[in-house]
């Protein structure tokens, strides 16, 4: 249902074949393993998975930031037709900012402590590629558009509030206009009330600035609320792609099964429902499905055939319940 | 009747900071007139939740013994914490356990897991030999669901955050506490491993008669686990009762914001149509404003009254009370009625 409209819209953001993978001292651990995945001008998605299963690799890897011992070890991640993994990176550090911009998850530490908010702002302007300085009134106004008063541009970090500076980061954010902003739980440590506010305040800015926003995390409640369509990570794979009310709804892989059921909820009380088994390791992935040693459907082929991601009517689900065309023979290891 | 096994009375907890040399200095209030009565005889379930800066873990530490409070006691079985005889801290430090928020930061990285089991067995010389305490750590462990042959001999960082938090609860266990006051156990774990960990503690309850305080922000785990809930606001209490209660017909106006704000998993509530800019002020950190009520500045109802005396707490129906004058026709509840308020309906009694 979701496809054909979605499919009308520009796409903005195409990634193919993403994989990180870290060297370590026991082997090679593939966090982000084979993800494709497209978003769309505007729209607002979602991408959760529990603690390691890869999603802030991902945004990492998006923003070429990975550090060693981790690499992108292959893919595209084109933006608006151009390969990021191909650019200088010069070219990289102008096009962060200014195409795709992150709003960190620990708004408190992200800040310079001895600088005052204005010039941050004005100094990640100039750094990132704004040639002339940044005109009169900008700054202002940026900090207008988050909710700020334009005072707080004089003042220094620990003179704000954790939704106070939390705001001042999107301010830096959106200081360029970027195409897509990327926040990785941009309210895991905020109040409820605030980070209601912040929310709000996110999703005006990407309407009127016509960019998409990629938020990441694992809170479903502020999935549901905040995102049109979702992806669900598990062990550095895409399991599952969906308008979030199809996922809320009916969701089809096993895993979103298990987590959409695990969410507590206000309307049973003294019910507990917890995803069996233990978290994959990285460094021994299970062959197969990697999912499917926690699997209560798991099929005696799981073990040993790894399903890729399948579209249902514009719903996509890495399962073999749902049929195996397209997938590949796990190679034993 | 014998005294209440754990009972904070009228806690006030001062911080200053600053003063001479470097100026006037300035005090937070962290705490305002915090009173609880934890029954010696049934077990409760009570949840304290409330924001960051709400005074949450000023009132686990004070009913901890960790801190002194600037005036209020904190008893344990009838005697104040502060300034007890050796006897009678080794039964309150026996009997009354935590858990702390970060199942990272409890354990010491060169030791083994087993090392935290077993020091409280030696410290209060539980067991008679090696063979016993073995035992009690194996009951211990398959009490919060863990595997003694796939945990023990491991060290902490070979365990996923979940077991180590389960480790601490069945640390906890081994001293069989009678109150355990478990400060945002779960704050730190995914939210499929949140359900394992707060099913377990709720077992606890059940089957051991154990009473616990829940110390939280997350207001949906407080509703799973918990009989009775205390809400506060910058170091007050504003609203207590039965959790149904309060979370499905929240009576003071913090507490209907603060369930309104929570984002439910059901898609299409209209959660971020509001879109109302609030003019963010100064630094919003804790503390109670000198006078009036602190939630006035923020809040549609609030009158003269509001900001010129602090409103005590009104009972707003039979399981509750909020501490806002919109109720103010109703009796006024004292603190012995709201000790009443928070005991539990039998649904823990074995």
């Amino acid at each position: 249902m979701g496809g054909p409209a979605t499919d009308m819209r520009q796409k903005l953001l195409e990634i193919r074949g993403l994989e990180v993978e870290f060297q370590t001292r026991r082997g090679i651990a593939r966090a982000v393993n084979c993800i494709d995945l497209t978003l769309y001008a505007g729209e607002r998605f979602g991408l959760v998975g529990e603690s390691g299963s890869g999603k802030t690799t991902m945004i990492l890897a998006l923003l070429r930031m990975i550090r060693e011992p981790g690499r992108i070890s292959g893919g595209q991640v084109l933006l608006d037709g151009v390969d990021l993994l191909k650019l200088s990176d010069e070219e990289m550090r102008k096009t962060r900012l200014a195409g795709l911009a992150m709003v960190p998850q620990g708004a408190m530490n992200s800040l310079n402590p001895v600088m005052r908010v204005g010039d941050q702002i004005r100094l990640s302007m100039s750094e990132h590629g704004q040639r002339r300085p940044a005109e009169a009134g900008r700054i202002e106004e940026l900090l207008q558009m988050v909710g700020l008063r334009p005072q707080v541009a004089e003042l220094y970090p620990h003179e704000l509030s954790g939704g106070m500076k939390q705001r001042a980061c999107i301010a830096i954010a959106i200081s360029l206009r970027p195409r897509l902003i990327l926040a990785d739980e941009p309210t895991s440590a905020l109040d409820v009330v605030v980070q209601r506010h912040i929310m709000q305040t996110l999703r005006s800015l990407g309407e009127s600035m016509d960019a998409t926003v990629l938020l990441v995390g694992h809170d479903m409640g502020l999935m549901a609320q905040f995102t049109q369509r979702m992806g669900i990570m598990y062990g550095g794979k895409l399991v599952e792609v969906g308008t979030v009310e199809e996922i809320f709804s009916s969701p089809k892989h096993p895993y979103t099964q298990l987590l959409i059921a695990s969410i507590p909820s206000f309307k049973s009380r003294g019910e507990f429902k917890g995803i069996p088994g233990v978290a994959l390791s990285l460094l021994n992935p299970p062959t197969g499905c990697l999912f499917h040693p926690r699997c209560p459907q798991a099929l005696d082929e799981c073990a040993s055939v790894d399903p890729s991601l399948k579209e249902l009517d514009g719903h996509h689900t890495a399962c073999l319940l749902y049929g195996r065309e397209g997938t590949h023979a796990a190679t034993p290891a | 009747m014998p005294p209440p096994l754990l009972e904070a009375r009228h806690l006030r907890k001062v911080f200053s900071s600053g003063g001479e040399p470097f100026g006037a200095g300035s005090e937070t209030v962290a705490t305002e007139d915090f009173s609880i009565s934890i029954s010696a005889e049934s077990p409760s379930f009570t949840t304290v939740a409330g924001e960051s800066g709400s005074g949450k873990t000023t009132i686990a530490r004070l009913l901890l013994g960790l801190m002194a409070p600037t005036s209020g006691q904190v008893l344990f079985r009838g005697s104040d914490v502060q300034g007890m005889r050796p006897t009678e801290r080794r039964a309150y430090r026996r009997e009354v356990q935590a858990i702390f928020q970060d199942p990272f930061e409890v354990y010491n990285p060169f030791y083994k897991v087993d090392h935290i089991l077993t020091t409280p067995i030696r410290k209060f010389g539980l067991a008679r030999s090696k063979g016993e305490m073995g035992e009690m750590v194996a009951k211990a462990l398959e009490a919060v669901g863990l595997r003694p042959d796939e945990t023990l001999g491991r060290y902490p960082h070979q365990l996923s955050g979940g077991q180590r938090q389960r480790i601490t609860v069945a640390r906890a266990l081994l001293l069989q506490p009678k109150l355990i006051i478990a400060d945002e156990p779960v704050s730190m774990v995914d939210a499929s491993l949140r359900a394992t960990i707060l099913e377990t503690l709720h077992r606890l309850y059940r089957e051991f008669a154990i009473s616990f305080i829940y110390i939280t922000h997350d207001l949906t785990t407080a509703y799973q686990v918990t009989d009775n809930i205390v809400i506060l606001y910058r170091g007050a209490v504003v609203e207590a009762g039965d959790v149904e209660r309060v979370i499905d017909k929240p009576m003071h106006p913090y507490t209907q914001e603060l369930v309104e704000a929570i984002p439910t998993p059901v898609p299409g509530r209209g959660w971020l149509a509001e879109n109302e800019e609030v003019e963010m002020g100064g630094a919003g950190g804790g503390g109670v404003e000198s006078r009036g009520c602190a939630y006035a500045p923020r809040c549609a109802h609030a009158a003269d009254r509001c900001r010129a005396q602090t409103p005590p707490l009104y009972r707003t129906d039979a399981g509750g009370a909020a501490a806002c004058y919109l109720y103010g026709e109703n009796a006024v509840v004292g603190a012995r009625e709201f000790a009443a308020l928070l005991v539990t309906d039998g649904r823990g009694e074995c």
